[in-house]
């Protein structure tokens, strides 16, 4: 029985092999519309998340399978002092696989350790969130055909954005991948990514404030949000908010088959005329985030579907 | 010149960085054993200038010494039986060590969860670093 917390759990075999299957439920989902008949997801979810939570469910479903779960700590025995490992030995009763989002770090490592069910990460704090990076790597190779031979510019909070970190860490393992870093000084990414897995893995990566200066080069951006909940202060929050909004000006700078991507919810970075561009691609991504979730599934229930 | 008994069964902790004996005493839970223990500090060294040594006695399968790879690899430890030298044991870092140090992470699922260990990987032997299992924080008390 395999569990997933990190997106490096998977070979780049193993995630090739996942996003294979992702794509093929793409093309024929009537195929797996019964793969998980009779099966259960529980979601643990004890803060609040509305495209994770939703595309899980709706993944199980359209492959068949029911959901059971709460959607906050508040309406679990959690508000009753019970502890993650009681939690999961429980729900190993009562469903076949389990996503769990919890707002401490680790939790879900705790859980997998307790259960028998197959457990997913669908986020623990600031630390991992892996259903997102395979749904970005996904998209990415979906619709770029590839995931090697890219420059990838990443834009807004590389400090405390776990998405970013995230994709990093999963990027490095491909060829001739370079990053543009695109920031202000506040915001710039951690340290121990610069040096623990960019310059450890020898990737090609620039440090840029201006956005307006990386556009040209890219293949894709992949946009973030500026968390408002990271912030100790309020001023250091609103002075950071809207340093980079991508409208319309800033895409007639980028290349024709650049393709923008935002793991969502935006709040002011992406105006809303860019939404019609053919390049921005966050709507489909969440899309891609129903198609890899239904594979992921699928993986860790091992069910063949022929 | 200070002179401390010959030990007949037990460890000489030697090449102990000089004012850390108190913290290995700690960590190697010799406060809650019944048995003699000496604490030498700011002993001259030509290797070190000055040193701390601590010797146990006790019955060698007694300790768990490989948190002391942990605190300081450099420390000697020699393994006495029947008052003599038997083994000098060189110390590693521990790929793992559990309950130890605490992680410090508010964020971290060991802040809440009753009853979980306090787990730390070694995930960088040559930078010597430590992370939390669960949050992968740096353990940042490491010299």
């Amino acid at each position: 029985m395999r569990h997933l917390m990190s997106p490096l759990d998977f070979s780049v075999g193993e995630l090739n092999e996942i996003m294979n299957l992702a794509n093929d439920i793409e093309a024929h989902p009537d195929k797996y519309a019964h793969a998980c008949d009779g099966k259960k997801l529980a979601t643990l979810f004890y803060e609040p998340s509305t495209r994770t939570r939703l595309s899980f469910e709706a993944a199980m479903m359209n492959l068949g399978g029911n959901v059971l779960g709460f959607s906050s700590a508040d309406s679990s025995s959690a508000a009753k002092g019970e502890s993650v490992s009681d939690t999961i030995r429980i729900v190993s009763c009562y469903s076949d696989i389990c996503a769990m989002r919890h707002p401490k770090e680790g939790a879900p490592m705790v859980a997998a350790a307790k259960s028998s069910i197959p457990v997913i990460n669908a986020g623990d704090g600031g630390h991992q969130h892996p259903t997102q990076t395979l749904t970005d790597l996904l998209t990415i190779r979906s619709l770029k055909g590839r995931l090697e031979n890219l420059t990838i510019g990443l834009c807004g909070d590389l400090k405390f954005g776990r998405t970013v970190h995230s994709l990093i860490n999963a990027l490095v393992r491909y060829e001739n991948i370079k990053f543009v870093l695109i920031s202000p000084d506040e915001l710039r990414i951690p340290d121990y990514i610069r040096e623990d897995v960019l310059e450890a893995n020898h990737v090609d990566y620039v440090q840029v404030e201006r956005l307006e200066d990386a556009m040209a080069d890219l293949d894709l951006l992949y946009m973030t949000r500026v968390q408002k909940e990271r912030f100790f202060n309020e001023e250091d929050y609103v002075r950071m908010k809207d340093f980079y909004i991508l409208d319309k000006n800033k895409m007639d700078l980028a290349g024709p088959d650049m393709l923008v991507l935002h793991p969502l919810p935006r709040v002011n970075e992406i105006s809303v005329e860019v939404d019609d561009d053919p390049r921005a691609v966050y709507f489909k991504q969440a899309q891609y985030g129903v198609y890899i979730r239904m594979a992921l599934i699928l993986t860790l229930l091992e069910v063949k579907v022929c | 010149m200070l002179n401390v008994g010959a030990l007949n069964e037990g460890f000489v902790l030697d090449h102990i960085e000089a004012g850390k004996s108190m913290s290995i005493y700690h960590y190697l839970g010799l406060d809650k054993l019944d048995c003699c223990v000496a604490i030498i500090k700011n002993a001259r060294s030509n290797k070190m200038g000055k040193k701390d040594i601590i010797k146990v006695e006790c019955p060698i399968d007694m300790l768990d010494l490989n948190i002391l790879g942990f605190i300081d690899h450099n420390i000697t430890v020699n393994i006495i039986q029947d008052g003599h030298i038997v083994d000098k044991k060189a110390l590693t870092l521990p790929k793992e060590i559990t309950n130890v140090i605490k992680c410090k992470n508010p964020r971290c699922i060991t802040s809440i969860e009753q009853g979980l260990d306090h787990v730390f990987v070694l995930t960088d032997p040559k930078k010597e670093v430590y992370r939390c299992k669960y949050c992968e924080e740096k353990y940042k008390g490491r010299k």
